[in-house]
């Protein structure tokens, strides 16, 4: 289908078409493929119970249970519980070391691209803006999410209580998948029409604090995406168009004569691997921060 | 750290080579006002966020936290609305608050009316709780103050009326100590009894079964927080009876020994048996019961 159109609606080549030529479609989308597959997954460990009465996993992604035995817990939403003196019991506390552990081994932002269930909202967002060439964004700057992931930290020790989730659309939607959504869905159209119409990557990229606060935890975690044959570039900027977070491939794919690494060494990188499928040339590929 | 890059981006591809005084001054000066700008909106979305907390946290008083959750404030702190208790709770009687709802988002809470709490006695929504927002010192069920039952409408609970109902008295799972049956007068027909439910705060766990089981269209009793249900005396207040069998001795003045002008051998007991004649006087009753001893007593007197 995709693979018929060849230009957009500016009327230049749609991006994606040469990797898909090149490789066929199933390569040019496979990370694509098994992220979504993995994001479905999880939701759907979460439903069995609820829908089908058998209970593999219990709770959402704040805490949860699984087989009765392995505790999992949100490091953020507990730091910010903790922010208000409150302090977890054992099982919380074992659950959160789990988590924090694995993201700050295989990479803080993987969250936001292997499990979040908003980033399947704002993904399809992009691909809207893309088909219809949208070009007006307004632009807040990447570093809000920084400052709201502070906001979120400082208001439970002024107020005492979990203020953000209240409102973190994150938690909201896949806490409304599992228990129930109420006028959830409406917070879910609104991020998808904010992405498409105000502001390109508006929430993933720059305002989210549940985002910020992985990227720290990934800060020096091991997977990495590797520009190792960025001799191959040919300049389509293919990559630079799909990435979620342009600004972490420059200076891996770009830097080789100021002698930068071809790692991608940026904790907002999300490990999504778009820019592996969409390369026609192979450029990119999964390494890990030891091999340069 | 991406202003950092943003520079050097725009010192790579924008200006170039040409690090004059000039372009690192506006940098600097786009830079610090850009970073104002997200300060401030950043603490505009605080304020806004933190005072709307304060509104949407009030919560309504029919809402009921589930066993041993801590006191409002804390617990919408500790709640990380992960619904463990919600899943943990074998008759189902849990819910998480939706967006829309009147409750804080995604916290666990039940309503009496609808379905009560069952009062498990290994309390699995409080061991299921990852954060200690349901406290886990809770360990025997009877202890749990969810809220206190109290019979608001005692102007349309039937036993008001000398009905017989007793319907909350006989659910009470906490038997015979939460709720119990005083009787009063019945003013209205003069000769029945009112046989009136009365909540005891020491033993009733708020589970909401009486709320749930009233017979009226609109339960007369009600759980309702305890905050909302309990009044409270005075820290200064002292009441001299308890203080008295506190000490063992009137605190105040000693006792002095009251003395009733009766007549000799007769005695009065204040607080119960009243009047009482001596042994003897007992066996000379004016009149007895069977009138034939007053006949006899009658011929007696006529023969001397």
């Amino acid at each position: 289908m995709m693979v018929k159109t060849t230009q957009d609606k500016t009327g230049q080549e749609a991006v994606g078409f040469r990797a898909i030529k090149a490789k066929g479609w199933f390569q040019a989308h496979k990370w694509l493929v098994f992220r979504r597959l993995t994001q479905l997954a999880i939701l759907a460990l979460f439903l069995i119970g609820p829908l089908f009465g058998m209970w593999i996993v219990k709770g959402n992604m704040a805490s949860s249970l699984t087989l009765d035995i392995l505790p999992l817990s949100d490091p953020y939403v507990m730091l910010q519980g903790l922010m208000t003196g409150n302090v977890p019991v054992t099982e919380g506390l074992v659950g959160v070391a789990i988590i924090s552990i694995f993201y700050l081994l295989i990479g803080g932002r993987l969250y936001c691209s292997w499990v979040c269930p908003v980033n399947i909202v704002t993904d399809m967002a992009a691909w809207v803006r893309r088909k219809l060439g949208l070009k007006v964004s307004s632009p807040f700057s990447r570093s809000t999410r920084y400052w709201l992931l502070g906001l979120t930290l400082v208001l439970p020790l002024i107020t005492g209580s979990i203020v953000w989730e209240l409102f973190n659309p994150v938690s909201l939607m896949f806490r409304g998948i599992i228990f129930g959504l109420g006028w959830a869905w409406m917070v879910i159209i609104a991020i998808f029409l904010f992405d498409v119409f105000i502001s390109q990557r508006g929430w993933c990229g720059h305002l989210c604090p549940v985002g910020a606060f992985y990227s720290l935890l990934g800060k020096k975690s091991i997977l990495r995406v590797s520009a190792s044959k960025r001799e191959q570039c040919d300049d389509c900027n293919d990559c630079f168009i799909i990435c979620p977070e342009p600004k972490v491939i420059r200076p891996a794919l770009k830097g080789a004569d100021k002698g930068i690494s071809p790692l991608i060494d940026e904790s907002n990188c999300t490990n999504c691997g778009r820019c592996i499928d969409i390369c026609d040339e192979n450029v990119f590929r999964f390494s890990s921060r030891f091999k340069s | 750290m991406s202003e950092k890059q943003s520079r050097g981006a725009s010192v790579e591809s924008g200006t170039g080579t040409v690090r004059n005084g000039t372009a690192v001054a506006l940098n600097r000066r786009k830079f610090l006002g850009d970073t104002l700008k997200t300060a401030c909106g950043a603490g505009l979305l605080g304020l806004g966020m933190g005072t709307y907390s304060r509104q949407v946290e009030s919560t309504p008083a029919w809402v009921i936290r589930p066993p041993g959750a801590l006191p409002e404030n804390d617990f919408l702190g500790a709640c990380i609305r992960c619904g463990l208790c919600v899943r943990d709770c074998p008759y189902d009687m849990l819910r998480l608050a939706e967006l829309g709802e009147q409750v804080a988002l995604g916290t666990p809470y039940f309503i009496a009316r609808d379905k009560p709490c069952e009062m498990c006695e290994d309390i699995p929504c409080v061991a299921a709780c990852p954060t200690n927002a349901l406290d886990h010192d809770l360990t025997v069920i009877e202890d749990a103050r969810m809220g206190l039952a109290v019979l608001l409408d005692q102007e349309e609970c039937i036993a008001f009326q000398g009905l017989r109902c007793e319907v909350c008295f006989n659910v009470c799972p906490v038997e015979g100590d939460a709720i119990t049956i005083e009787m009063h007068h019945n003013r209205r027909s003069g000769k029945h009894a009112l046989f009136i439910p009365v909540v005891h705060s020491d033993a009733c766990t708020g589970c909401g079964k009486c709320e749930k089981a009233c017979i009226l269209e609109e339960a007369a009793i009600k759980v309702l927080p305890m905050e909302l249900a309990k009044g409270l005396v005075g820290k200064h207040y002292r009441f001299g009876w308890k203080q008295k069998k506190m000490a063992g001795k009137s605190l105040v003045t000693p006792d002095v020994k009251h003395h009733y002008n009766l007549p000799e051998g007769v005695k009065y007991d204040l607080n119960g048996k009243g009047l009482s004649l001596p042994p003897e006087a007992n066996n000379e009753a004016p009149f007895s019961s069977n009138p034939l001893d007053s006949l006899k007593k009658l011929q007696n007197q006529e023969n001397k």
